[in-house]
């Protein structure tokens, strides 16, 4: 046998038990009826997908949708100026790059927490406000959809700042020269230069922060509480509290389909990772 | 133009920082409110005589080093199996585990193994926890040393060839050493996303097998709580200690 063959006979048997199978047990599943103690039973049927068109869910994936436009908006809106002051900050680029993935080092999880503390009725940002006598009654900051939001851009900023640089720093000085001295005002060579060159990083970027921001779970569940359920949230509580595993098996399978197009829509020839 | 942007990058960097440093600073503080009162360290007190915080982050480190080293060394075999020559279907489902969501692994790993246990006697613990983070970490270690290889001079390794090297010598003493940084940020990076993973985690762990991210993540949804600002602060200086270590570790 082949050393390459032998070298990569481990992954092929690891990524057949994690990855394969269980995505085979779900699509089988997705096809099957739930049994009256969880678990599944015959016949087969696909109840399970037209479930999905019931105004009740298709609310839920719009509101998935929608929060992970925003948040991929806003990234998008922090990220660039951010990238740009990075791109031209000559010998100390490295630096200021490292304090932008720093955060992706630490943990997802309690980042998340701190805006919890920031943000709760007694936290800093009320019991600031109160102090300096802004305002009188706590604001509800936490538990809500803007929350959600935020913790979002907070915790996925950095991925959408990393495809941004690095289109940015290959960006030609010499083009934006040449639209100056045509006359451009600094605003139209951002816009009609600078911007479109970056498509290919923008599209990046977006695809990055917004497949995950749409599956979401830990962020919705901790920042927005029991009223921000998104998609993530309902595939996690079919395997869980509702015990619904087809359904949840359905649901799984049309976020994935959700992502794969968004994925497959994004990607040009030759932008391959692997 | 110039001056605008720096003044927005400060902003952009405190929006990214100052929320864990505030964290930070209230860990020492003595009220369990966010009103200034003055240093302790009761908090950190209260950590040390958690049973259930030591134990659960006795687990995570050792799933954490156990499912680091499978997958940094099963990964790095793949990476140069795959640099010789490609194959569509691996590289396929190791891209699909990269972009699959989370929340969407965990729960398809919960339902293969309820249904191998159907035949087997076997529960949740810390194996399935095991193999579930070797499985995500995988696709990590790969892109990462398969980066590093396509900067690699494949005559070198026909050279060796050549001087009469087998396969697996040649791999062994001139391919390897070549990749000993890659191999290192990959580990670093495997070790950071198995030690904080929580959405798979807490649908494949068992009774037994509760790990740090999980507690304090049933701690967060009862609201906050002095002694979890104390928990994160440690956690993020621990691995802000251990990025610091391999950096300088790469530099040597």
């Amino acid at each position: 046998m082949k050393l390459r063959n032998i070298f990569l006979a481990p992954t092929a048997i690891l990524m057949a038990v994690t990855m394969l199978a269980p995505l085979a047990i779900i699509m089988v599943y997705s096809l099957l009826t739930r049994g009256a103690y969880g678990g599944v039973e015959l016949p087969w049927t696909i109840e399970n997908f037209t479930r999905l068109w019931d105004p009740v869910y298709a609310v839920i994936f719009l509101r998935s949708f929608w929060i992970a436009a925003v948040a991929t908006a806003l990234c998008l809106v922090l990220g660039f100026p951010l990238a740009m002051f990075i791109a031209r900050s000559g010998s100390r680029k490295n630096l200021y790059l490292s304090l932008v993935i720093l955060p992706f080092w630490t943990s997802f999880l309690i980042r998340t927490y701190a805006w919890m503390f920031l943000l709760r009725d007694t936290g800093i940002l009320n019991s600031l406000l109160q102090a300096l006598h802004i305002i009188r009654e706590p604001l509800s900051l936490l538990y809500n959809d803007g929350a959600v939001i935020l913790g979002l851009v907070y915790g996925f900023l950095p991925f959408m700042v990393l495809p941004l640089y690095a289109t940015l720093e290959r960006l030609d000085p010499s083009l934006l020269e040449a639209a100056a001295d045509l006359g451009a005002r600094p605003w139209d060579t951002l816009v009609r230069v600078t911007f479109p060159l970056c498509a290919p990083g923008i599209r990046a970027g977006a695809i990055l922060v917004f497949v995950p921001c749409l599956g979401t779970y830990l962020t919705s569940d901790l920042l927005g509480g029991s009223k921000t359920v998104l998609i993530g949230n309902l595939v996690q509580n079919q395997f869980t509290a509702s015990r619904d595993w087809p359904f949840g098996a359905a649901l799984s399978l049309a976020l994935m389909a959700i992502a794969m197009v968004l994925l497959f829509a994004a990607r040009k020839r030759g932008e391959e990772m692997l | 133009m110039k001056r605008g942007l720096a003044v927005y990058a400060v902003f952009a960097y405190a929006f990214l920082h100052v929320p864990l440093l505030i964290l930070a600073v209230f860990s020492f503080n003595s009220s369990r409110f966010a009103v200034w009162e003055r240093f302790s360290l009761q908090w950190y007190r209260a950590v040390a005589h958690d049973g259930n915080l030591i134990e659960s982050s006795l687990n995570s480190l050792i799933i954490a080093i156990v499912a680091t080293a499978l997958a940094t060394i099963i990964g790095t075999l793949a990476a140069y199996g795959l640099w010789k020559r490609g194959s569509a279907w691996l590289s396929g489902s190791m891209y699909l585990s990269l972009v699959t969501p989370e929340i969407v692994t965990g729960a398809s790993l919960l339902a293969l193994f309820q249904w191998v246990f159907r035949f087997a006697h076997l529960r949740l613990g810390m194996h399935t926890v095991i193999l579930a983070h070797v499985g995500f970490s995988l696709a990590y270690v790969v892109v990462v040393v398969l980066a590093r290889l396509r900067s690699y001079d494949r005559t070198l390794e026909e050279a060796a060839l050549d001087l009469g090297a087998t396969e697996l010598g040649a791999f062994y003493r001139v391919t390897l050493p070549y990749l000993v940084p890659a191999i290192a940020a990959a580990a670093m990076l495997a070790f950071t996303v198995s030690i904080d993973d929580y959405v798979i985690t807490s649908l494949v762990a068992g009774v037994d097998s509760q790990t740090l991210p999980m507690v304090i993540y049933a701690m967060a949804r009862r609201g906050v709580n002095p002694a979890l600002n104390a928990v994160s602060t440690l956690v993020v200086f621990g691995l802000g200690m251990l990025i610091m270590l391999s950096e300088k570790l790469r530099k040597t």
